[in-house]
C-alpha cells in the first residue's frame, strides 16, 4: 500500500514534467528554413512563425533611427552543415552568397536598435513570419560573423 | 624560439600523461609503491610542463609575435597588455590549452593530498583524470595547435603549420587582427576562467566516483571527498554563469542577462546535475540511500561537461558564442561515447554493491522531499537537453530542422523552478524518515502569515499581475521560512546555554556550517528569483530621437540629453559618448554616459550601455544613433529593469553561503580519519 503510494506519486510527477515538455514543444516549436525553402519551395504559410537564416548583403542595410525600422536583404545559404563545410566553411559560403546575383534573396524588416554585428557577409538568424508583400518580419535577430583572418592577412602582403 | 619551447613542453606533457597512466596500471598489477609515486609525480610534471607551455603562449601574445598564427588572430598592436594576456582564452586553440592547464592544476592539487587511506582508489583516479586530460592535450597538439607558425611560399600563398613547408619562409604580418571587440571587456578577464574552472573541476569527483566503483568501496569516505570537490567545481561554475550574465548585461546591450542560447544551456546543464548531486549526496551520508542514483548523477555531470564543451567548440549549433567552426567535432563524439558507455558498464558491474539498506518510507519525509527536488532538477535538465538537441533530432527524423526558442525554455522550466523554490522553503522543516502534514503546518504557519504581507502591500500599490504576485509571495515565503529556521535553531541553542542570542546564532552557523551555509545559498537563490521576477515581469522600455535639452520619460525618471562628444582613442577605438542628466521626480540625480565604440581595424561597432543602478531598479541607457555633423539630435533606447540588482546581490550571498558550506572543517576531517581507520 505504502509502496504503491510512493510509486504513484513518482509517476505523477514524472508524467506532469513530460506532459509539460511535450505540450510546450508542440506549441512553441518552429520550422527552421533556408531562403530557398521559404521563397522557392514556399514551405511556410503567410504569417506562420518560422526561423530563417541567410547572408546579410551589406549595401542593402537601411536604418531609420526615428522609428528604429531596419531593412536589409539576405541571400540564401545552405542549411546543411556538411554542405557548408564541403564549400569551404561558413565564411566562404557567406561571401559567395552575397556576391552571387543569382542566389535567391529575401527582404527583411526588423524593428529595434541596429545590432552591432549587422554588416556585410554576416550570417543572420531570425525568428518571425513572412507577410503578404513577401517581406520577412523578424521578431528576433541574431548575428554571427565568422572570422576570415586569412583574407585579411593576405591583404597585408599585397600592400 | 619561444614557440618551440611552448610546443615541445606541450608535446612532453602529452608523453607524461601517457606515462602516468602506464605507471598507474603497473601499480595495480605489482602493488609496488614506487609505481604509484612515479605515476603521481608524472601527473605533477604534466602541470609543470603545461604551465611552461601556457607561459610561452602568454609571452608570444604580449610581445607581438605575429608570425604565430594564434597571436596574429587574437591580438594586435593597439590592444592594452591586460587584454593581450586574456587573449590566451580569446580563441579556440589558446582556450583549449588554458583549459588543459586548469585541469592539470586540479589534478596536481589532488595528487598532493594524503593518499594513505585511498591507495586502492588512487591509480584509478589518476587513470580516469589523465585520460581526460590526454584527450584535451591531444586536441591541442594535433588539431588546434596554438603554436602554429605562418608561412609564405613563392606564390605568396599563406599557410600555417609547426614545421616549415617546402619553399616557404616565415611570414610575419605587420599587425594582428585583434581580439573580437565583444571580448574586450573586463568581464572577459574572469568569466571564462571561472566557467572553465567549474567545468574542468568536475573531472575530480568523477575520477573518485569511478575509482570507488571499480574497487567497490563500501564506506562513505569517497563520497565525502567527492562532495567537497563537487562543491569547489560547482562554486566556480555558479560564479562563471553569474559573471557571464553580468557580462551579457553590460556588453551585449539587449537589456538582459540570459538568452537561452545553446551555449548558455550547455553550461547550465552540468550545473543542474551538480546541484541535484549536492542535495542527494546528503541522503547518502545521512541515510545510506540513493547510492546508485548519486553515481548516475556524477557520471551524468561529467558527460554533460564534455558534451557542453563539444557544443561550444564544434560549431554544430548556432549561438552567439560562436567559436570558429572546427574539425574537433567527430573526435569529441568518440570521446563522449567511449567515456559514457565505459562509465555505464562499470556502473552495471558495481550495481549490486551499491545496494540501499533502507527503502523510502513516505513522501512526507526529508528524503522524500529530496527525491522530489532531484526529480525537478532532472525535469529541468530534460527540458534543456531536449530543447538543445531537438533541431538535430527533428532533422534526422523529418529531414527538416525544427527549433525551439526562449518561450519554450521559459514555459517548461518556469513552473519547475517555482516548484523547486517552494520545496526549498518547506523541505528543511520536514523530519527524516517520516513526518506529518500537521507537524509541517505547525512549523510553517507563522512565516506564512508574515510572508503574506508582501503581496498584500503590492496589491495596495496597484500590482494586479497574478503570476507576479504569486511568485513574489512564494519567494517571500521561502525567505521567511529560512530566516525562521535560523531563529528557531539559535533560540533552541540559547535556551540550553548561557549565550546571548547573537552568540547562539553565530555558534549555530559555525557548528553546522554545511547546513546553514546551504541555507544562506537558499537565501541567495530567493534574492536571485526576486530579481528575475522583477525584470521578467515588470521591465519597461522606450526609445526616442531627441534634440539637445529635450527629455525622455520612463517610470519616475526623466532623462535630458546634454551633449555628444567624439573622442578618438589611441587603442584603435573611436568613441562617441552622449551625456544625459537623470532626474527622478524632477530632482537631479546624476549624469549617465552611454557610448558607441568603433573599432577601426575590425570595422566593428560596439554599443555600450550605461547603467544607473539602485536596489529598486536599473536605468539602462543605449545610444542608438546620432546626426553625425551637428550632433544636435540623438536616438536612445532606455530600459527600466526593476529589481535586477537583487540577482547580483543574491549571487554574492550564494557564493558566501557556498564558501561557508565548503570550507574545510577540522572536526569533519578528524571524524573522517576515525571512520577510515576503523
Amino acid at each position: 500500500m505504502q509502496r504503491n503510494k510512493l510509486i504513484l506519486g513518482g509517476l505523477l510527477i514524472i508524467g506532469a514534467i513530460i506532459y509539460l515538455i511535450v505540450s510546450t514543444t508542440q506549441s512553441t516549436s518552429k520550422y527552421y528554413y533556408t531562403v530557398n525553402e521559404l521563397i522557392i519551395d514556399q514551405s511556410a504559410n503567410i504569417n506562420e512563425k518560422v526561423r530563417i537564416s541567410g547572408a546579410v548583403i551589406g549595401e542593402s542595410i537601411q536604418f531609420n533611427p526615428d522609428n528604429l525600422q531596419l531593412n536589409f536583404t539576405i541571400a540564401h545559404v545552405p542549411g546543411d552543415s556538411d554542405e557548408i563545410i564541403a564549400n569551404g566553411g561558413l565564411a566562404k559560403v557567406l561571401h559567395k552568397a552575397t556576391t552571387n546575383p543569382n542566389q535567391s534573396r529575401l527582404q527583411i524588416l526588423y524593428t529595434g536598435p541596429m545590432p552591432d554585428l549587422l554588416r556585410n557577409e554576416a550570417q543572420a538568424i531570425m525568428d518571425g513570419h513572412l507577410n503578404e508583400q513577401n517581406t520577412f518580419v523578424a521578431d528576433t535577430l541574431l548575428l554571427k560573423c565568422p572570422t576570415k583572418y586569412e583574407d585579411e592577412l593576405s591583404q597585408q602582403t599585397i600592400n | 624560439m619561444i614557440v618551440y619551447i611552448g610546443y615541445i613542453t606541450l608535446l612532453l606533457s602529452f608523453v607524461c600523461t601517457i606515462y602516468s597512466i602506464f605507471a598507474a596500471r603497473k601499480y595495480i598489477k605489482t602493488k609496488q609503491i614506487k609505481w604509484i609515486d612515479s605515476s603521481s609525480h608524472s601527473a605533477i610534471a604534466v602541470w609543470v610542463l603545461l604551465t611552461l607551455s601556457c607561459m610561452s603562449l602568454v609571452y608570444l601574445l604580449t610581445h607581438g609575435h605575429f608570425e604565430v598564427e594564434y597571436v596574429a588572430t587574437v591580438t594586435n598592436i593597439t590592444m592594452p597588455s591586460y587584454l593581450k594576456v586574456t587573449a590566451l582564452w580569446g580563441g579556440q586553440s589558446g582556450s583549449l590549452l588554458f583549459w588543459s592547464w586548469l585541469m592539470s592544476t586540479y589534478i596536481a592539487i589532488t595528487m598532493m593530498r594524503n593518499w594513505q587511506h585511498e591507495r586502492d582508489i588512487q591509480p584509478h583516479v589518476i587513470t580516469v583524470s589523465m585520460l581526460t586530460l590526454m584527450f584535451f592535450i591531444m586536441l591541442n597538439l594535433f588539431i588546434e595547435n596554438p603554436f602554429k607558425l605562418l608561412w609564405i611560399d613563392s606564390t605568396e600563398r599563406i599557410s600555417s603549420s609547426i614545421i616549415r613547408p617546402p619553399q616557404s619562409t616565415v611570414f610575419t604580418p605587420e599587425d594582428g587582427i585583434g581580439l573580437n571587440p565583444l571580448l574586450r571587456h573586463p568581464g572577459m578577464i574572469i568569466h571564462p576562467p571561472m566557467l572553465y574552472l567549474g567545468f574542468v573541476g568536475f573531472v575530480i569527483p568523477y575520477s573518485f566516483a569511478i575509482g570507488a566503483l571499480i574497487v567497490k568501496r563500501q564506506d562513505n569516505m569517497w563520497i565525502r571527498i567527492t562532495r567537497r570537490w563537487t562543491l569547489v567545481a560547482w562554486l566556480f561554475l555558479s560564479l562563471g554563469l553569474l559573471l557571464g550574465g553580468r557580462w551579457a548585461y553590460d556588453v551585449l546591450g539587449w537589456g538582459g542577462y540570459w538568452g537561452w542560447d545553446p551555449v548558455e544551456i550547455a553550461a547550465f546543464m552540468p550545473w543542474l546535475t551538480g546541484t541535484a548531486f549536492l542535495h542527494s549526496v546528503i541522503i547518502q551520508e545521512k541515510q545510506e540511500m540513493f547510492k546508485r542514483w548519486n553515481m548516475i548523477l556524477i557520471i551524468l555531470t561529467y558527460a554533460l561537461v564534455i558534451f557542453g564543451t563539444f557544443l561550444t567548440r564544434s560549431g554544430v549549433l548556432s549561438s552567439v558564442h560562436s567559436f570558429a567552426q572546427s574539425s574537433i567535432g567527430p573526435l569529441f563524439f568518440v570521446f563522449i561515447s567511449l567515456s559514457f558507455s565505459t562509465s555505464l558498464l562499470l556502473l552495471l558491474r558495481g550495481w549490486n554493491h551499491l545496494q540501499t539498506q533502507k527503502p523510502l518510507t513516505s513522501w512526507m519525509s526529508r528524503e522524500g522531499f529530496f527525491l522530489i527536488n532531484n526529480m525537478l532538477f532532472m525535469g529541468i535538465l530534460t527540458a534543456c537537453f531536449w530543447g538543445t538537441i531537438y533541431p538535430l533530432i527533428s532533422e534526422i527524423f523529418t529531414g527538416q530542422k525544427i527549433t525551439v526558442g526562449p518561450p519554450y525554455y521559459e514555459r517548461t522550466t518556469g513552473p519547475q523552478f517555482a516548484a523547486l523554490l517552494l520545496l526549498m522553503g518547506i523541505a528543511p522543516l520536514v523530519a527524516w524518515r517520516i513526518s506529518t502534514v500537521k507537524r509541517l503546518g505547525y512549523l510553517i504557519w507563522r512565516p506564512t502569515i508574515i510572508s503574506l504581507l508582501i503581496p498584500l502591500a503590492l496589491i495596495l500599490r496597484g500590482v494586479t499581475n497574478l503570476t507576479a504576485l504569486l511568485s513574489l509571495w512564494l519567494a517571500t515565503l521561502v525567505f521567511c521560512v529560512t530566516l525562521y529556521e535560523f531563529y528557531r535553531g539559535a533560540l533552541a541553542r540559547q535556551n540550553s546555554s548561557e549565550e546571548n542570542f547573537m552568540q547562539s546564532l553565530w555558534e549555530l552557523v559555525e557548528k553546522n556550517r554545511r547546513r546553514y551555509g546551504g541555507y544562506i545559498v537558499h537565501l541567495g537563490v530567493v534574492f536571485i528569483s526576486i530579481g528575475i521576477i522583477g525584470i521578467e515581469m515588470f521591465q519597461q522600455e522606450t526609445q526616442k530621437t531627441i534634440s539637445l535639452n529635450e527629455s525622455i520619460n520612463i517610470g519616475q525618471y526623466s532623462l535630458v540629453y546634454k551633449n555628444l562628444s567624439e573622442l578618438p582613442q589611441n587603442d584603435g577605438r573611436f568613441i562617441t559618448k552622449a551625456t544625459l542628466a537623470i532626474y527622478k521626480n524632477d530632482t537631479f540625480v546624476t549624469n549617465i554616459q552611454p557610448q558607441r565604440d568603433y573599432y577601426i581595424q575590425n570595422q566593428q561597432r560596439m554599443t555600450i550601455p550605461d547603467v544607473y543602478s539602485t536596489l529598486e531598479s536599473d536605468l539602462y541607457v543605449l545610444l542608438i544613433d546620432w546626426k553625425p555633423i551637428d550632433t544636435q539630435q540623438a536616438t536612445f533606447k532606455i530600459y527600466l529593469n526593476p529589481l535586477i540588482n537583487w540577482v547580483w546581490v543574491g549571487g554574492l550571498l550564494f557564493i558566501v553561503g557556498t564558501l561557508i558550506a565548503a570550507w574545510p572543517d577540522k572536526r569533519d576531517d578528524i571524524i573522517l580519519k576515525l571512520h577510515s581507520s576503523t
